[in-house]
């Protein structure tokens, strides 16, 4: 079969390699991304949480803001997401959204300062892959003349998550084990003769300690084969990827995340620093103070089903009554908890931990509860 | 015993009028981790198309159907807590269900296991 107006299928630098370790490659935003290795979604889930996972996540959207000076660049951020852009330090990462005129979210994404002086006026965006045109075009288009957007799709991200992740990389980086959680700079590497520039920041998404790296696309070949050389790490495909967010309680845009849901609903409110709650300022700034004031009509919680059964994307959710009150957002089995895991948006009454709700699986009724997120303790280093 | 394999991927094991169903290696393969079977009870009658069983990877559910007509006369309880035998051996200690046969005619149509070992070349 042929079809000429399909879109052709990206491939990251690193696809040769995934084929290589014999990955299972599928379709995921555009690109033919490895889904799992031969040794399976479990094995590797649980690998990343006791030695050291390396997952190539170059499909994300990589960019820089540039502005005259942090000030600038930052209040021009604000303008388009909730959190406190202008107080963060050289080398600080923090997690945000862009929101839409109704306080819904266009998407999530982390920004960083610049590290250095000489890049003084400079943030760095990571967003997800699914959403960077999106997400670009709307910065191009909301963002003043003197804030210019500079998207990077010539660097590659690699993610070494784990709690051996700081070891394996200290090796090859010498000193990224004294970053703290959620901050990040500028490294030189040396591979095979040649050396490369890369940015690193202690982050990612497992909830476990760990890094992700943005390295040119001609050089990132070298560095996963340089990581994966390294006894601790094996290669972490997404099926992983999801398990280990959904356990760690983070949220996946088109799941948690949507053009509808605000940060307020989706648990987020931690992301939304004090002085814009104060100030707002932020699109859909009179939504999200009401619901900060009031509550949201609707809220994002842990679920654990009883028994073994996995409830999907799109469960109805009901309470003990039996009467619909919301629905499933993510949902399969957590290979660390050891059964099935979800989370779902509930009215705020059925919010508590502990409340029994009433899943819809295949039209049989599976007793649940709403369990604390995350449901597994996280390792970040603070 | 006669061993009879369909284009879904499963296996049925005749011997007499009862037959043991279950998923391929290769279907097992396809799926990876499975981490959940769902079994019918025992007693009902399944219709030759209809869902016998439900069966979840990490990733996704998938349904498992009746390759011939017959009636459920016992279930592999042991995969309610150990779902990870259908990865660890499809072929045996991970069947799903045993059924009495409605009507032997029906395995007439099904591949032996040279047959479904060339279907699966030529699928992929």
């Amino acid at each position: 079969m042929s079809d000429n107006t399909a879109t052709e299928t990206l491939k990251t630098p690193l696809h040769a390699l995934h084929v290589a370790l014999g990955a299972r490659m599928v379709p995921f935003a555009g690109y033919d991304m490895p889904v799992q290795y031969p040794t399976g979604i479990i094995a590797e889930h649980t690998h990343t949480r006791s030695a050291a996972g390396l997952f190539d996540v170059s499909h994300m959207g990589q960019g820089w803001l540039v502005g005259p000076d942090h000030e600038t660049t930052a209040r021009a951020l604000e303008t388009l997401v909730p959190a406190d852009i202008v107080s963060l330090q050289p080398g600080q990462q923090r997690y945000t959204q862009l929101l839409n005129d109704d306080g819904g979210c266009i998407d999530d994404l982390m920004v960083s300062r610049s590290a250095l002086p000489d890049t003084e006026g400079r943030l760095f965006l990571i967003v997800n892959a699914a959403r960077k045109a999106v997400d670009f075009a709307h910065l191009r288009a909301r963002l003043p003349a003197n804030v210019k957007v500079d998207e990077r799709p010539e660097r590659a991200l690699l993610a070494l998550q784990g709690p051996k992740a700081a070891d394996v990389l200290e090796r090859l980086l010498p000193g990224v084990a004294g970053l703290s959680f959620m901050t990040g700079r500028p490294f030189k590497i040396t591979l095979s003769g040649r050396t490369s520039g890369v940015y690193v920041t202690r982050s990612g998404y497992t909830g476990e300690d760990g890094f992700e790296v943005s390295v040119a696309n001609e050089d990132a070949p070298g560095l996963w084969t340089a990581l994966i050389d390294q006894g601790e790490v094996k290669p972490i495909g997404l099926g992983a990827r999801d398990s280990l967010r959904l356990e760690a309680g983070l949220c996946l845009y088109g799941h948690e995340l949507d053009e509808t849901i605000s940060p307020v609903e989706a648990a987020l409110t931690w992301s939304i620093q004090k002085r814009r709650r104060a100030e707002g300022g932020f699109p859909g700034a009179a939504r999200i103070q009401k619901e900060l004031a009031e509550g949201p009509s609707r809220i994002r919680v842990g679920i654990r089903p009883d028994g073994r059964a996995p409830a999907r994307d799109g469960t109805e959710i009901a309470g003990d009554d039996g009467r619909a009150i919301g629905i499933i957002t993510s949902g399969g089995f957590g290979p660390t908890v050891g059964g099935p895991v979800a989370m779902g948006f509930v009215p705020p009454a059925f919010k508590a931990p502990g409340t029994a709700l009433t899943l819809t699986v295949r039209g049989k009724p599976i007793a649940a509860r709403v369990a604390a997120l995350p449901f597994v303790p996280n390792g970040y280093k603070r | 015993m006669s061993v009879y394999f369909t284009k879904d991927h499963e296996w049925i094991s005749v011997e007499g009028d009862s037959a043991t169903v279950g998923i391929t290696a290769f279907a097992q393969e396809q799926l990876g981790d499975v981490v959940f079977v769902e079994l019918p009870e025992v007693g009902k009658s399944l219709d030759k198309g209809a869902e016998a069983a439900v069966v979840e990877s990490v990733k996704a559910a998938s349904e498992v159907y009746a390759p011939v007509s017959g009636e459920v006369v016992e279930v592999n309880s042991a995969l309610e807590g150990e779902p990870g035998k259908v990865n660890e051996d499809a072929e045996g200690a991970g069947w799903f269900i045993r059924l009495k046969l409605a009507d032997k005619s029906q395995l007439d149509g099904l591949m032996d296991e040279a047959g479904y070992k060339k279907f699966v070349e030529e699928q992929h």
